[in-house]
């Protein structure tokens, strides 16, 4: 049974950047790109690897949808580098990080537009914020169900094969589409490396823009971004600690050292 | 004023995790003037509707079977939709994070992860968090009520007892859908019959440095010597060496143990977000700049091939 696959995805600043380098702009609330990249943010591209493999044993098609500035066209592109069938960026020219709300009815409505689906594939949570809540708040705004911190979909004979991690280990869930997920990792959805020819053509390939205007959404409210919930304040907490390296002549020496430490704080517990 | 709620689940008991919810929506209640009621899902024992009504001012208990994701939110949306709460309080489970946006959503109010610190500024909810994979701390302010918080749960001191208190528990009145889209159909606990890393003393966790599955096996001997739990970074997960439920950090487990021994973890902000609760921490990694030290008591600058069949040797003797 072919599946209509939407993915959504967010760009981001590069989370892998050491901390020693981050820097944020207080008065604006934001992090200071400074050097760093801008990425796909990992668990949206959990997400679209997910949605690859599905398609790759049911059929159907992957409809990838980002909703962000205009640098947002290379997460785009190079979704579909990674061999998604089609791109819609819409165009953020509001406030940079809105609120979840905000994003979650500028996707609902840019899922509307788009007609019928099946499924919606989402990140768990995006390493810049990390709101968390994308996936749950479209599902409302679609009316329809959802299922979190799924790492493997599978297709049935009436409906969707999930399996989604918990606290304490794992759970199959059995669901009939339409439905909203919320994709984590594991070992078997690491995204694919793109081929040079792939990338190659997905410069190439078309991509559809949408403003907000586009969607019928409020458009004043979503720009501000921030009906929802607003951040009154961001700054990078300081602490370190000055590490007690063992020393000592030999290895044995050190190790005995260390052996001790770790007695000496286990010791009262 | 409104009350604020705290929902729990029975089958987790009146855990930290719970106590950590109760604390910090007793302050959050005395705050603003309101009254605590708990909403415990699931059918509680004994001990956890004593120590829960020992907490709160109402109890009301939801008991609707395992979890289904779709039929428990429906059940917590009617009772917050009777008891038109200022606050819904959760902990930070996944079932919890599952519900959160989506209640506040239906509920009409706004929702935030994962919150470190609850205060009310001219009658608005205001939370911390982390973000930026720990390498900064936002303060978010929730503009629509109710306010609906999944909290870093044992982060919270615990709610003080009310000894004197003569809660009444409640059984909720409950129109539940008969047909949803999603049902659980297996439920596979892989922890073991271990307390829950969360709750676990001693932590022995590793990372990617250690190249392959097989070092785990050593790792869990240092466990065993120091009666504690196995742990390990996104990278060692995802590597399909350990699974995912060992996985400690901003999207793992936030474990808050006496001591957090990292082996070949190199310390990206993501993982020190989950053990920013963690006592001591100390680490063997052969890079002195492995920004994990800076966050260590003590550590080892050494290659743990050689390190840890030593200390197994040495603690072993230490501890006869
Ligand atoms: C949105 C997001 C969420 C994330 N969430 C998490 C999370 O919850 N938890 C998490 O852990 N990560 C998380 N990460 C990933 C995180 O950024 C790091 O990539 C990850 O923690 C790295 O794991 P590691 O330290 O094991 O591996 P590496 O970074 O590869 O480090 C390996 C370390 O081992 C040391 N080493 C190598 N060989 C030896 C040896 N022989 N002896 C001793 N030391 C050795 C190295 O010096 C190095 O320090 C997240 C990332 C993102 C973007």
């Amino acid at each position: 049974m072919p599946v209509n696959i939407i993915v959504c995805v967010k760009q981001i600043l590069d989370p892998e950047i050491p901390s020693r380098d981050f820097r944020v702009d207080a008065e604006q609330r934001e992090a200071v790109r400074g050097a760093a990249n801008l990425v796909t943010n990992i668990f949206c591209e959990n997400a679209l690897e997910t949605a690859l493999q599905l398609k790759e044993k049911s059929g159907g098609k992957i409809t990838v949808i980002s909703y962000g500035a205009d640098s947002t066209e290379d997460a785009l592109r190079k979704a579909l580098a990674m061999k998604a069938d089609a791109a819609i960026h819409i165009l953020n020219d509001g406030q940079a990080h809105p609120d979840p709300l905000s994003v979650a009815q500028v996707l609902a409505a840019a899922i509307r537009k788009l007609g019928e689906f099946d499924v919606v594939m989402l990140g768990r949570e995006s390493g810049d914020w990390g709101v968390g809540q994308t996936a749950g708040l479209l599902a409302e705004e679609l009316g329809v169900a959802a299922v979190a911190f799924v790492d493997k979909v599978e297709i049935g004979a009436d409906g969707l094969q999930l399996k989604r991690q918990t606290d304490v280990g794992y759970e199959r869930v059995a669901a009939t589409m339409p439905l909203v997920i919320s994709i984590t990792n594991d070992e078997h959805n690491v995204p694919r490396i793109p081929k040079t020819r792939d990338v190659m053509m997905s410069f190439r390939q078309p991509l559809t823009k949408w403003t907000l205007e586009d969607l019928g959404v409020n458009a004043a409210e979503v720009r501000a971004g921030n009906h929802y919930y607003a951040v009154v304040d961001l700054f990078i907490p300081v602490q370190e600690l000055n590490c007690e390296f063992v020393d000592g002549d030999t290895l044995e020496a050190r190790v005995e050292k260390f052996a001790q430490r770790i007695i000496e704080v286990t010791g009262s517990m | 004023m409104n009350d604020v709620i705290i929902s729990l689940f029975a089958s987790a008991g009146y855990d930290r995790a719970a106590q950590g919810v109760a604390g910090a929506g007793r302050r959050l209640a005395a705050d603003c003037g309101a009254q605590l009621h708990a909403v415990i899902i699931g059918a509680p024992d004994a001990a956890m509707k004593a120590a829960v009504a020992a907490v709160a001012d109402a109890v009301t208990i939801a008991d609707i079977g395992d979890y289904q994701t779709e039929i428990c939110l429906s059940a917590l949306t009617q009772i917050c939709k009777t008891l038109a709460p200022q606050a819904v309080l959760l902990s930070n489970d996944f079932y919890s994070q599952e519900l959160a946006p989506r209640l506040a959503h239906r509920l009409g109010g706004s929702a935030v992860a994962d919150g470190l610190a609850l205060n009310l500024v001219e009658g608005k909810v205001r939370v911390n968090r982390s973000v930026y994979g720990g390498k900064a701390m936002a303060t978010i302010e929730l503009q629509r009520s109710p306010a609906v918080v999944w909290l870093r749960a044992r982060a919270f001191d615990p709610a003080p007892l009310r000894p004197e208190a003569t809660t009444a528990i409640q059984p909720a009145t409950l129109d539940l859908p008969t047909r949803v889209s999603t049902t659980i159909i297996e439920r596979k606990v892989e922890a073991g019959d271990e307390a829950r890393l969360e709750d676990a003393k001693v932590i022995v966790s590793g990372g990617r440095g250690l190249g392959s599955p097989e070092p785990f096996n050593e790792l869990q001997k240092l466990a065993n010597i120091l009666g504690a739990q196995m742990a390990a970074s996104r990278a060692a997960c995802d590597a399909g060496w350990v699974p995912p439920s060992w996985q400690v950090g901003q999207t793992g487990k936030k474990v808050a143990p006496g001591l957090y021994l990292a082996v070949a973890i190199h310390g990206a902000s993501q993982h020190l977000a989950g053990i920013s609760d963690a006592k001591n921490i100390a680490a063997i990694n052969i890079d002195k700049d492995a920004p994990i030290f800076k966050q260590c008591r003590f550590g080892i600058v050494e290659d743990y091939r050689k390190v840890v069949p030593l200390l197994i040797a040495r603690l072993n003797a230490l501890k006869k």
